[in-house]
C-alpha cells in the first residue's frame, strides 16, 4: 500500500526512484513491493520501528545490500531514469553517484585525514588537484577549520562527531548526486548530532539526501519528505505512507502512521 | 570524475577475483601433486613388494629386502610412549592453566610451554643425545630396571639411546600441543557447568575432575590425536636418540628405528631404483597415516571449538 | 540415590579438601614440567654453546677435524638465502589464498581449502622434503638450495594462508563496506584499504611461519644437501646451519660436538627473536 506523492512529473524527474523493489536475504524476504521517489535538493527521511526494512531499502539504493552472501534484490532502482540493476550501469559508477554515510563513523584506519577524504578520487589526479577537492569537501562537511592544520594526522585521532563529518566529506569528495545516510547521528552525542543535522540542511541545497532514522523527532526536524515503513505479520517490510513531512506529521493518511507518530508504538 | 573507464575497472576486478581464486586452486593442486609424486616415486617398490611391504620384518639394503614392519613398530611404540606421557602431563597442565592457576601465573607459564614448541627439532635431538641419553643410561634406566625389572619391557642392556629415550623426547616435543589445545578446549566450556557444580558444594578439584574434564573429552581426545600425528612424523630428534636399528625388540631400552628416521638416515646414500623407491614408499606411508590422523583430529576439534566462535 | 546419600558427610569434607589441594598441586607440577624442560634445554644449549661461540665460529668456513678454528659462516648465509627464497615463494601464494578464504567465506571449496591447509600443516616435513626431491632434485640430478626453499615454502604455506585469512577477517566489515560504498573496486578496496589495515597481523603470521622453518633439518638432507664451501647460487647445493648442527652432533668428534651446541644456540636465538618480533608487531601498534 504505497502512497505516491504529488504530481507524476515531479516524481518522474526525481533523480532517484524505486519501483516495486523487494529485497531478499537468501530465502527470507526482508522488504517487498516498495515504490518511492527521492527528490532533488531535498531531505527524504525513511522512518519506522526497527525491523521495518528501512535500512535494507537504503542499502539497495547503492547496491551495498548485495555484499552479504546470498542477498539480492528484485525490482527497479532508477537513477536519472536508468535502472541500476541493469548491467548498463556498473556498480562502481552507481556508488560514485550515490554516496553513503554509515551509522557508525568508519574512517579508514591506515589513512590520514586528507587521505581519507581523497580515498574515492581518481588516482591519476595530481596532488594539488586532490588537495583542492579535499578542501572543498571538508568545507562542505563543516570540518575544514577544525582539521586544516592536521591533515596528515591519522583519521582515528578525531572525535566521534568529527569522524562522522570526515566520512561525509569523504562521500562528498566524489561529487555524488544523491547522499544516503544510515542513522548518521545515532552513535553521536547531542551536540555532534545537532551540528550534523545543520549540515544535512545545508547539503540538501546541493544534493538529494535520503536519511534513515529511528528517531521520529529527528525526521520531523530535518526532512522535507518522509516515508513511513512497517513490517507486516510475516515480518516483511512494506511502505505504508510517503508524503511531505509537514503533512505526515499533522494529517497522516494512514491509521498506522498516525499510531506511530503519536507514539502508540515504535 | 566523468572520464573513468568503468568497463575497464569491472574487468580488472574480475581478473583480480580470478587471480585470488586461482591461488587457492594452485594450493590445492600442490597438495594433490604431493600425493601423486609420492605414489609415483614409490611405484617400483610397490610393484616389487606389494602389500607384503607392510608386514615383512626385514629391512636390509644390502640384500635388497625391504620390509617396513620393524619401522612401523618403532614408529608406533615410540609415538605411543610419547602420547601417553604427554597426554597425562599435558591434560593436567592444561587443567592447571585453565582452572587453578591465577592469571599472573597462567599467562607467562602458558607462554613458556608454547615456546617449547618453537624449539627446532635438531636442538631437541642434540639435547636428547647429550643430556637425556646419559641420564637414561646412568639414572633412569637402572632405576626402572631395579624397581620394575620383572617387566620384559624394562629388561636388557641400557645404552642410553633407544625406544624409551626417543619416546621421552617425543613426549616433550608434543607436550605443548596437548597442553595448548586442551587448554583452549577447557576454556571453551561454558561457565554454567562449573557454577552449577560449585554451587552444589563440590570442591574445585571435584568440579574439574568430574565435570569440566569429562565435558571436554572430545576436544581433548582431538588434541591427543593431533599430538600423535606430530609424533609419528618427527624425524631428526628421533633419529638422533633412537639407535637406528631396524629390529623389533621387547625391551624399551633397545634401539629401534622409525619410518621417518630411516628415510633421514639412508636417503642421501641410497642407490638403486628399488632402494630409493622403498624409502619414498615409507614417505608415502607417513603421508597417508598423518593425513588420516590429522583429518580425524581436525574433525574432532572443529566441532568442539566452532561452537565457541 | 537419595539426597541424604548424595550429601557428603562431615568427616569426608576434610578429605575432599585435601584431595582438592593435592589435585591443584599435581596439575601445577605437570604444568611446571613443561616449563622446567624448556629451561633445561635452553640452559644446556646456552651453557654448552657459549663455549664455542666466538667470532671465528660465526665468520669462518668449516675446517677438517683436528684443525683449530673453523665455523659455520657458510651455513648461516645458506640458511638465510634458503629461508629468504622460501618467503618469496610462499608469501604471494599464501597471502592470495588467505585473501580468497576471507573474501569467499562459506562454500564447499573454501571449506575444503581450509581443511586441506590444516591437515597439510601436520604432514611430516620429511615427506614434504621427498616431494621436493622428486620434483626438483631427481629430474636435474643434483641437489640445490632452491629445492629446499620449495620444501620450506610448502611448510610455510598453511601458516601464512590461515593467518592471512584471520588478519583480513579481523578488519571490521564496516571498513570494507565503506570502501566499496565509495565506489572503489574490489581490487582497490582490498589493496588500498583492507590489506593495509590487516598488515600487522599478516606480518606476524609471516614471522611465525619463518620461525617454523628456521631450524627445520629433515627436508634439507636431500634437497640442499649441505656444502663445505661458500655458495650463493641457489641452483647448487648449499650449506645449511641446521644440517651442520645435525652432522656435527652425530659425529664422534668432541670439537664438532661443541660446534653443534654453538650452532644450536644460534638457531634457538634466531627462533626466539622471530617469536618475540612477531608478538611485538601486534602489541605496540595496538589492535584496532
Amino acid at each position: 500500500m504505497s502512497t505516491a506523492v504529488t504530481s507524476d512529473d515531479a516524481q518522474a524527474a526525481a533523480p532517484l526512484r524505486v519501483e516495486n523493489l523487494s529485497a531478499f536475504y537468501g530465502q527470507r524476504c526482508a522488504v517487498a513491493g516498495v515504490t518511492m521517489a527521492f527528490r532533488a535538493n531535498a531531505v527524504t527521511a525513511l522512518m519506522g520501528p526497527s525491523g521495518c526494512g528501512k535500512t535494507t531499502i537504503l542499502r539497495c539504493l547503492n547496491r551495498i545490500h548485495e555484499i552479504a552472501p546470498g542477498a539480492y534484490a528484485v525490482g527497479q532502482v532508477l537513477l536519472d531514469g536508468e535502472d541500476v540493476y541493469d548491467s548498463n550501469i556498473s556498480v562502481i559508477e552507481l556508488r560514485r553517484r550515490v554516496g553513503m554515510v554509515f551509522q557508525r563513523p568508519n574512517p579508514f584506519p591506515t589513512l590520514s585525514i586528507a587521505g581519507n577524504v581523497v580515498a574515492g578520487l581518481n588516482r591519476q589526479m595530481s596532488r594539488s588537484q586532490k588537495l583542492e577537492v579535499a578542501e572543498k569537501a571538508l568545507r562542505g562537511a563543516a570540518l575544514w577549520d577544525e582539521v586544516k592544520d592536521k591533515l596528515q594526522q591519522p583519521a582515528t585521532a578525531l572525535s566521534g562527531g568529527q569522524q562522522q563529518r570526515l566520512c561525509i566529506a569523504r562521500a562528498l569528495a566524489v561529487e555524488p548526486e544523491v547522499l544516503l545516510m544510515d542513522e548518521p547521528t545515532s552513535s553521536l552525542d547531542p551536540i555532534s548530532t545537532l551540528s550534523i543535522e545543520e549540515l544535512m540542511s545545508a547539503l540538501s541545497d546541493r544534493f538529494a539526501l535520503v536519511v534513515v532514522t529511528h528517531n521520529m523527532q529527528q525526521a520531523a526536524r530535518i526532512s522535507d519528505y518522509s516515508a513511513f515503513m512497517l513490517a507486516d505479520e510475516q515480518g516483511v517490510g512494506r511502505l505504508v505512507e510517503m508524503d511531505e513531512t509537514a503533512k505526515i506529521f499533522t494529517k497522516p493518511s494512514d491509521r498506522r502512521t498516525e499510531d506511530y507518530i503519536t507514539g502508540r508504538f515504535g | 570524475m566523468k572520464s573513468r573507464n568503468y568497463a575497464a575497472i569491472a574487468a580488472a576486478d574480475r581478473i583480480f577475483l580470478l587471480v585470488v581464486y586461482a591461488a587457492a586452486v594452485l594450493f590445492v593442486l600442490l597438495v594433490a601433486m604431493l600425493f601423486v609424486e609420492l605414489v609415483h616415486g614409490s611405484w617400483p617398490s610397490i610393484q616389487a613388494f606389494k602389500l607384503k611391504f607392510l608386514w615383512t620384518s626385514e629391512w636390509n639394503p644390502v640384500t635388497g629386502q625391504f620390509g617396513a614392519l620393524p619401522l612401523i613398530y618403532g614408529t608406533i611404540v615410540s609415538s605411543l610412549i610419547a602420547i601417553v606421557l604427554a597426554g597425562v602431563v599435558g591434560i593436567l597442565a592444561a587443567a592447571y592453566l585453565a582452572e587453578f592457576a591465577p592469571l599472573w601465573i597462567a599467562r607467562p607459564l602458558g607462554f613458556i610451554i608454547e615456546l617449547l614448541a618453537a624449539v627446532p627439532s635438531v636442538v631437541f635431538g642434540l639435547w636428547g643425545l647429550f643430556v637425556l641419553a646419559p641420564f637414561v643410561r646412568n639414572a633412569l634406566g637402572p632405576f626402572l630396571q631395579k624397581t620394575l625389572g620383572f617387566l620384559p619391557i624394562f629388561q636388557g642392556t641400557i645404552s642410553g639411546v633407544g625406544m624409551l629415550t626417543a619416546g621421552l623426547i617425543l613426549a616433550l616435543m608434543v607436550l605443548p600441543t596437548v597442553t595448548a589445545i586442551s587448554r583452549e578446549v577447557i576454556v571453551a566450556i561454558g561457565s554454567d557447568l562449573r557454577e552449577a557444580s560449585m554451587s552444589l558444594g563440590a570442591t574445585k578439584w571435584e568440579t574439574v575432575a568430574r565435570v569440566v574434564l569429562p565435558a571436554s573429552r572430545v576436544g581433548i581426545f582431538g588434541a591427543i590425536v593431533l599430538a600423535l600425528g606430530r609424533a609419528l612424523g618427527e624425524t631428526i630428534a628421533t633419529t638422533m636418540v633412537i639407535g637406528n636399528r631396524p629390529e623389533i625388540a621387547t625391551s624399551l631400552f633397545a634401539p629401534s628405528y622409525t619410518l621417518a628416521s630411516v628415510i633421514a638416515n639412508e636417503f642421501s646414500e641410497a642407490n638403486g631404483a628399488v632402494y630409493i623407491s622403498a624409502l619414498i614408499e615409507l614417505g608415502l606411508l607417513l603421508f597417508i597415516v598423518s593425513f588420516i590422523v590429522n583429518a580425524m583430529a581436525r574433525l574432532l576439534l572443529w566441532a568442539v571449538l566452532r561452537e565457541r566462535h | 540415590m537419595t539426597a541424604a546419600e548424595g550429601v557428603p558427610s562431615r568427616d569426608r569434607v576434610g578429605v575432599r579438601h585435601a584431595l582438592s589441594f593435592a589435585g591443584t598441586f599435581a596439575t601445577a607440577a605437570c604444568a611446571s614440567i613443561g616449563a622446567i624442560a624448556l629451561l633445561l634445554i635452553l640452559g644446556y644449549v646456552a651453557l654448552q654453546g657459549i663455549r664455542a661461540f666466538n667470532w671465528a665460529f660465526l665468520t669462518q668456513l668449516p675446517v677438517p677435524v683436528g684443525e683449530p678454528g673453523g665455523g659455520v659462516a657458510n651455513g648461516i648465509v645458506g640458511t638465510i638465502v634458503t629461508v629468504g627464497l622460501a618467503v618469496v615463494i610462499a608469501t604471494p601464494l599464501g597471502l592470495l589464498s588467505g585473501l580468497f578464504l576471507a573474501l569467499f567465506g562459506r562454500g564447499w571449496f573454501p571449506e575444503a581449502v581450509r581443511f586441506l591447509s590444516d591437515v597439510v600443516s601436520g604432514i611430516p616435513s620429511i615427506a614434504i622434503g621427498l616431494f621436493a626431491y622428486t620434483l626438483l632434485v631427481a629430474p636435474f640430478r643434483h641437489f640445490s638450495a632452491i629445492s629446499a626453499s620449495f620444501a620450506f615454502a610448502l611448510l610455510m604455506l598453511p601458516l601464512i594462508l590461515r593467518t592471512s585469512e584471520e588478519a583480513v577477517r579481523s578488519v571490521p566489515r564496516a571498513i570494507r563496506e565503506g570502501a566499496l560504498a565509495l565506489g572503489l573496486s574490489e581490487f582497490a578496496s582490498t589493496m588500498r584499504i583492507v590489506l593495509p589495515a590487516a598488515r600487522p597481523a599478516i606480518i606476524t603470521g609471516l614471522l611465525l611461519a619463518i620461525a617454523r622453518v628456521t631450524g627445520e633439518t629433515a627436508p634439507l638432507l636431500f634437497t640442499a644437501f649441505g656444502s663445505q664451501f661458500w655458495e650463493l647460487n641457489p641452483t647448487q647445493p648449499m650449506a645449511q646451519l641446521p644440517l651442520q648442527v645435525f652432522t656435527y652432533a652425530i659425529s664422534p668428534y668432541q670439537s664438532w660436538h661443541q660446534q653443534a651446541w654453538a650452532g644450536a644456540l644460534l638457531l634457538i636465538l634466531a627462533v626466539l627473536v622471530l617469536n618475540v618480533m612477531a608478538r611485538l608487531v601486534l602489541s605496540p601498534k595496538g589492535r584496532r
